[in-house]
């Protein structure tokens, strides 16, 4: 594996996608529309429970340009959205149907659609619909009693167990057992373009095509086939631009299903497209849990073993992901340290808030959450410095790869490679942490609540456990890689771009990526996970070195050159000991090539392969937060003034673009942290449906983030040594400003919840005895 | 009702319901996509456009206020295929990811830098707090922002 940066590879090189997008010329959802198309409106629940008594729809019926109205009658035949995994027996009772059947589960349950001709008159006709509801009492908390779901059946819908070793013997023989309550406040990706759906039925072709799909088309696909009983070759995705992912977007929900169903019924595209209130309550919600965390350690402060009790608020109904997120929760806890002895129940509990699902680093922005506060309440009880503690936990350099007994995304986790240690001291080097300890003590010894926090986490990428991409060179030399990967705005076409040009030997901006077309290649992975770039970048060097044989074997037949003479450079074979000598161009063979042509001889048609990359494993970069947080004590507000994240990638094929993700990454995870919360009153009515509520990071809030961005641990599970960085950023984000929110309060135990707000800093302030209690460095 | 608007230069007279809201009809009447809605109550800024000289959140105006008036949106920006500074300035930083927020940004920023093209950091950094973006982490918009503004001060 070559470590140096190639031409592309490794570059920072300006991003293919930005041309139409600053030029205001991108092709969003909302920005599609189709002849004849009708409009779709959602009626929704406005009770967190209860049962649906009656629906009139006369009045909405009534206005010219309404052309039909459903209830849960009217599509009894579409099955529940089914988990994307597979049917898992137990779970399935609380799949989502695309329109309340009997009961609503949640303020923003739809009830009822409404079509028309104009999306303005949908909205009117919605409005006079009358839904009458019979008013239950709502579960608001996983961490009250369950109650029954249906007959028969708990809110509780399972418990997930992890764990290995022997709990009870390392509690019984501990020096120390510290015990925390920790809770993750309910927030999501919230991108800034809603979600929407354009569904298209075309009768000549017989093709049902839904626009407006995002981050795994050809899963959703299968899905979505299979609920409509057709075939997947007369089903279509179509992914335009889309305005953020997150997680949350991309996903089936009723109104894909709802869009479809109607094209199809009325042989008329339907379009939907959400707004942003209705985002707020019916899009995926994520990340509240609620952890009881015990640890067992010896006097040197080295843990014995973990025990972790989780309640894991799942809103009204299971969606596509199943229980992925409360398993990776339980599967990812411990690392990057040595836990001996590990057990996780969690409560996987249903309640009457929206449903929720993956939002960037499920399962590990709450771990890594929980698992560092531990850390640091390790630290304070045994008189250890928080890096200290860290320190002696870490598994060492010399242990990987480092099998552990447990399963994150059904896989065995096997963290493939790293020097946990080392990147530390990277870390603490490179923000020089002793001078900065210092001038952090002068402040404090001024009055300033200011205090330095450090998180270290385990990410993991690159989900196989196959991908592949095709690869065409057309006459004119242009070079087109067709992949099943998926854009949600993270440089997908540049990175592509890039692996294909440096493998090829063409000028990246030569190269046109697709992504996100089912009717262009029958298989893809989409863009989660952090898998885009492992995956598919891969599976695109696989084709990409296919093509490049063929070429070369056709130019060293042309050339009458031994093919081991030739190279390629900027889309032309030349023999690099001959630089003036005898040339072709990729397009000349490629023209060669062409099924008519007679100077083809025995060769398939066409400069063209297809590439598969297999992996048996994911790989498990890593990455240590540091961060100076400042309290004012007037308002409460918790000022961010530095963040530090050092991140092992393997390599990293545009650091541009890897560090771009890492800041946004970062803002995000700054908002679950201070400002982002979902609440809801006594009778769950959400309290957050607008910016003005439910609030995220300006400008003023994020800091520049200082990234150290290392290439010392390359993956030995891919040929192009890379690990994913889409996650990297946000992952531990709660875990480092909560670290330095407490020390700069200087009362260790007092943050245990995210978001930390102004008022839970002034509480903690008043009841404070006043004299702030130092805390270990 | 009938109203004439003057979009990036071109005359469009447009039969609008006085509800109508101006991003609607520039987009819906007019063609004019580039200009995004995301949250529909003048919070987010993705759907900032410049009417009479004045930076405004399209979704909280009418068509019928904008009647008569002169508006430019993000289409309007560069001249053919050369770049505005500021768009050059956005890919050159990477200042965007979806893109979804940009045409907002690059609308905001042009009212800031073409009302003082002396404009202070600080006084960028109060601007351009006025728009969300939930990709980037906003550090790049600002040094795009910032490159731009030193660009477009240099006398050529």
């Amino acid at each position: 594996m070559n470590k140096q940066p190639g031409q592309y590879f490794g570059q920072p090189l300006q991003r293919l996608e930005d041309q139409p997008l600053v030029r205001g010329q991108g092709c969003f959802a909302a920005d599609i529309s189709f002849p004849y198309q009708l409009h779709m409106r959602v009626v929704r629940s406005d009770h967190a429970h209860g049962r649906i008594l009656s629906i009139d729809t006369s009045a909405a019926a009534a206005l010219p340009g309404v052309v039909a109205i459903w209830t849960a009658d009217d599509v009894a035949d579409i099955p529940p959205i089914d988990f994307r995994e597979g049917s898992v027996e137990k779970l399935a009772p609380f799949r989502q149907h695309i329109l309340a059947q009997g009961k609503v589960r949640y303020v923003g349950d739809p009830v009822a659609v409404v079509f028309a001709t104009d999306a303005y008159l949908a909205e009117d006709a919605a409005d006079l619909v009358r839904v009458d509801i019979e008013e239950l009492v709502p579960l608001l908390s996983a961490d009250d009693a369950p109650q029954e779901f249906s007959p028969g059946l708990l809110t509780e819908a399972t418990i997930c167990s992890q764990g290995y070793g022997d709990v009870e013997a390392a509690f019984k023989q501990a020096h120390a057992i510290v015990e925390l309550d920790l809770s993750i406040g309910r927030h999501t990706g919230v991108p800034l373009e809603t979600r929407g759906a354009i569904g298209r039925y075309d009768a000549a072709r017989d093709v049902l095509e839904l626009h407006g799909a995002a981050k795994v088309p050809h899963r959703n696909r299968e899905s979505l086939a299979k609920m409509l009983s057709r075939s997947t070759t007369s089903l279509h995705l179509y992914e335009g631009h889309v305005g953020g992912g997150f997680g949350v977007r991309g996903e089936i929900y009723p109104e894909d299903v709802l869009v479809l169903v109607a094209a199809l019924r009325f042989n008329r595209p339907v379009k939907w497209i959400e707004d942003r209130r209705e985002h707020l309550m019916a899009t995926n919600h994520s990340r509240q849990q609620h952890h009881r965390i015990r640890a067992a350690v010896d006097a040197n402060g080295l843990l014995l073993g973990i025990e972790n009790e989780v309640w894991h608020d799942q809103g009204a109904y299971i969606r596509t992901h199943g229980t992925r997120i409360a398993d990776m929760t339980c599967g990812i806890l411990p690392y990057p340290y040595k836990v001996p002895a590990y057990q996780a129940d969690l409560h996987f509990r249903l309640t009457n808030k929206t449903p929720a699902a993956t939002y960037r680093a499920p399962g590990r922005y709450e771990a890594n959450f929980v698992r560092e506060r531990l850390l640091d309440a390790i630290a304070i009880r045994l008189g250890l410095s928080r890096i200290e503690v860290r320190r002696r936990n870490l598994i060492r350099q010399e242990e990987m790869p480092y099998e552990a007994p447990l399963m994150a995304l059904g896989e065995h986790i096997v963290l493939d490679s790293g020097d946990y240690e080392g990147l530390l001291d990277k870390s603490l080097a490179s923000i020089k942490c002793v001078e900065l300890e210092a001038e952090v003590a002068a402040r404090k010894a001024n009055g300033e609540l200011v205090g330095l926090g450090l998180a270290m986490f385990v990410e993991k990428s690159g989900l196989g456990p196959t991908d592949g991409a095709r690869i065409n060179v057309d006459s004119s030399g242009t070079v087109e890689v067709v992949t099943g990967g998926a854009s949600v705005g993270q440089g997908f076409e540049t990175v592509m771009a890039q692996v294909c040009a440096e493998t090829l030997g063409v000028a990246y901006t030569k190269i046109r990526v697709v992504h996100g077309r089912t009717d262009r290649i029958e298989y893809g992975i989409g863009a989660h996970a952090s898998r885009a770039t492992v995956m598919t970048a891969n599976a695109t060097r696989e084709a990409a070195l296919l093509v490049r044989k063929k070429a070369l074997t056709v130019a060293a037949e042309l050339l009458q050159t031994p093919e081991d003479q030739l190279d390629i450079a900027n889309g032309i074979v030349f023999r690099p000991s001959q630089p003036q000598g005898p040339s072709i161009s990729l397009g000349e063979i490629a023209q060669r090539l062409r099924p008519l042509s007679p100077n083809r001889g025995d060769h398939i048609p066409g400069l063209c392969a297809e590439g598969w990359f297999n992996t048996d494993h994911q790989v498990y970069p890593y990455g240590v937060f540091i961060a100076l947080a400042r309290i004012d004590p007037g308002t409460g507000a918790v000022i961010v003034e530095r963040i530090q994240i050092a991140y092992e990638i393997g390599r990293a094929i545009n650091p541009m673009l890897v560090k771009g993700q890492i800041m946004g990454g970062f803002a995000q995870g700054l908002g679950g942290a201070l400002l982002e919360e979902f609440r809801y009153d006594d009778r769950g009515q959400p309290l957050c449906l607008t910016f003005a509520d439910y609030l995220m990071p300006t400008l003023l809030d994020v800091p520049p983030v200082e990234i150290l961005l290392c290439e010392d641990a390359p993956s030995p599970c891919n040929p192009l040594g890379i690990k994913g960085a889409g996650e990297s950023g946000i992952a531990a984000a709660g875990a480092v400003i909560a670290s330095a929110v407490e020390d700069a309060l200087g009362l260790p135990g007092v943050i245990r919840s995210l978001p930390i707000t102004p008022h839970m800093i002034k509480d903690i302030l008043r009841k404070s005895s006043g004299t702030p209690v130092e805390m270990c460095p | 009702m009938k109203i004439t608007l003057t979009l990036n230069g071109n005359k469009h007279q447009v039969d609008v319901e006085p509800r109508h809201t101006l991003t609607d009809v520039i987009r819906d009447a007019c063609g004019y996509t580039g200009t995004h809605l995301g949250c529909e109550h003048g919070v987010c800024g993705a759907c900032t456009i410049i009417v009479d000289g004045e930076a405004i959140r399209a979704c909280l105006m009418f068509a019928i206020q904008a009647d008569g008036r002169t508006i430019r949106t993000i289409e309007g920006l560069a001249q053919g295929n050369t770049l505005h500074p500021l768009q050059e300035a956005f890919v050159k930083h990477h200042a965007l990811q979806c893109g979804y927020c940009t045409p907002g940004f690059l609308m905001l920023a042009t009212h800031a830098l073409e009302k003082n093209p002396d404009i202070t950091d600080a006084e960028l950094q109060d601007v351009l707090s006025s728009n969300l973006c939930r990709c980037t982490g906003y550090q790049n918009i600002l040094a795009a922002v910032q490159d731009a503004r030193d660009t477009m001060r240099t006398p050529s």
